[in-house]
């Protein structure tokens, strides 16, 4: 795992000379246009719009770096060829391949701690305090950072067999299906095949359920979030992870860098 | 007894292509050679050849379709492998948002050495390859040559007992390819076993102790650099000055070359002593007397040559 850990070191320390943080910037704007406007225009509803604006744009900046530097966290290792002379050192594919996960997800992880930071200083601004009921936001939080490492997992396998194009397409459509798997389960037409009827309901189960990390309504009211949920939404996602980079490994592991 | 150091057994190495990759275009054939402990080996062939393909299936980037290989007598597949080899790949190219240092140190991590060893090792490898002054500086603002150190730094930090080189002397001017040949030169003396492959045929014959020439995925010969060209001499070359117009000389002349004001004579063995008389009571001056043999030069373009027409023969019979 040390392995693991020094490739992961260096993706991130990638990500911060590639000046990918430079987003923060743009969140930070956001957030005090947000709250100084909101201050004047709304009446008792500044906490909610901020909170909401605040997840949105977390969620949004998150899914933009997940997707297109998570796609180009293999491809471009082979093609500008510097995963050559890595991977003639001690150091296994999968080993590779988590590490460069990890580092990306720190990079995120990173990212979003900033980003909530800005959020909740943007919150203190127009409420003048913090209660307990804005820990629900940081819930709101930690459930966008796992559905980025979902959005990785998914951007590295695509990454490891197709074109960075194609694996951006792919990632995003995944993801805009995720988004409506309860629909998929639930639909019934009277005028559609029961073999389509079957398929859809399987495939709803196959495809990441992006609907259950959405809390951005309870985390604008202030309304609790159940500890099950909490814990069934880092399950699934650790597990979802690890499922698909179990995949992109067996498929880099044999894959002929030429 | 110990294995040789590089062993390679009917290594094959076929690409599908076509719409639904059901083609096969074969890059290495049925490669079968050793490389012992301590020897300089190059790998010599034109481009495309199969060279760098061998390489990365030495080094396991690739994978072969047939055969087996074996680094030290341990299977190309075993992870241990990679402890005893260093790598150079062709061309190298590097994280470039590192600096040289922090490059090498990233590199040294896979090693599992101690934080002061890894130190030690980066100061004296960049020294090793003259880039102690650029250490702070990031690869995105290398030249080609100094990349190639960098990759040549890298190869051998963790020294390594096998060091193979993919085209180490590739974009360098005539001073860093003097000194790549010095490190590989000072390589074999710490007894390091050094495979390397180019299409610079004065260096393989500079440096190395055996050879294999490499055409169409195909090995065609591999030996000892004079043993594969033959030891035997062509004939003799005179070098001589002449600036007078005796009558038996100009006729000599007739058969030599002009370069400046210095000719040069091809002759038979049988009459070399007889020109030399000539040549001295004319009032020459011979500057040196020496063996004409063919060069690896000419034994490899023999082999393209002979590879290419074979090419055409089979294309012609296809049709």
């Amino acid at each position: 795992m040390r392995r693991v850990g020094v490739v992961a070191w260096n993706t991130f320390r990638e990500a911060v000379r590639d000046r990918v943080l430079y987003n923060l910037v743009f969140f930070a704007l956001l957030m005090m246009a947000a709250a100084i406007i909101v201050g004047e225009v709304s009446i008792g509803i500044e906490e909610s719009v901020i909170v909401s604006l605040g997840l949105s744009a977390i969620s949004v900046i998150g899914l933009l770096i997940a997707v297109f530097i998570g796609v180009g966290l293999v491809s471009k290792e082979m093609d500008k060829r510097t995963l050559y002379a890595l991977l003639a050192k001690p150091v296994r594919r999968w080993e590779f391949l988590l590490g460069k996960f990890g580092g990306l997800l720190l990079t995120l992880t990173v990212n979003t701690a900033a980003m909530a930071v800005g959020l909740f200083t943007a919150l203190l601004y127009v409420k003048h305090s913090l209660g307990r009921t804005d820990a629900v936001v940081l819930v709101a939080v930690y459930f966008v950072l796992l559905k980025l490492a979902i959005v990785v997992a998914l951007a590295m396998l695509f990454s490891c067999y197709t074109t960075p194009l194609l694996a951006i397409l792919f990632t995003a459509g995944l993801y805009v299906s995720g988004l409506f798997v309860k629909e998929m389960r639930s639909f019934h037409s009277d005028t559609m095949a029961p073999v389509i009827q079957v398929f859809l309901r399987w495939l709803s189960y196959l495809l990441p359920n992006f609907e259950n990390f959405d809390v951005m309504g309870s985390a604008a009211h202030g309304r609790a979030i159940p500890t099950a949920l909490l814990l069934q939404n880092t399950a699934y996602a650790a597990l979802y992870c690890a499922i698909v980079l179990a995949a992109a490994a067996s498929i880099f592991f044999r894959r002929n860098l030429k | 007894m110990a294995s040789a150091a590089i062993e390679i057994e009917n290594l094959t190495k076929a690409y599908p292509y076509g719409f639904l990759h059901l083609k096969k275009k074969t890059s290495l054939e049925g490669l079968t050679m050793t490389v012992e402990r301590g020897e300089v080996f190059g790998f010599l062939g034109p481009n495309g050849a199969g060279k760098s393909t061998t390489i990365k299936l030495l080094v396991g980037l690739i994978f072969p379709t047939a055969g087996t290989a074996r680094i030290l007598g341990k299977p190309i597949s075993d992870i241990e492998m990679h402890r005893d080899i260093g790598y150079l790949p062709e061309q190298p190219y590097f994280y470039d948002y590192l600096t040289a240092a922090e490059l090498l140190d990233y590199f040294a991590r896979f090693h599992d050495l101690a934080a002061a060893d890894r130190r030690e090792r980066v100061e004296r490898m960049l020294k090793r390859v003259g880039l102690e002054t650029a250490r702070k500086i990031q690869l995105r603002k290398y030249s080609k040559g100094m990349l190639q150190r960098v990759g040549l730094a890298q190869a051998i930090l963790h020294d390594p007992k096998v060091v193979i080189l993919d085209e180490p002397m590739s974009g360098l001017d005539p001073v860093g390819r003097r000194e790549v040949r010095d490190i590989i030169l000072e390589l074999k003396r710490e007894g390091k076993t050094v495979l390397f492959s180019t299409h610079i045929l004065s260096d393989a014959e500079m440096l190395c102790d055996r050879v294999g020439v490499i055409v169409g995925g195909k090995l065609r010969g591999v030996g000892a650099p004079d043993e594969i060209v033959g030891l035997k001499a062509h004939g003799m070359e005179i070098l001589f000055e002449y600036a007078g117009n005796d009558a038996m000389a100009t006729a000599l002349l007739g058969k030599a070359t002009k370069t400046g004001s210095r000719y040069r004579m091809q002759l038979g063995e049988g009459d070399l002593y007889s020109t030399l008389e000539q040549l001295h009571e004319a009032g020459a001056k011979i500057l040196a007397v020496a063996q004409v043999k063919a060069s690896l030069e000419e034994y490899f373009m023999h082999l393209v040559e002979a590879d290419r027409a074979q090419a055409a023969a089979v294309e012609v019979s296809g049709k």
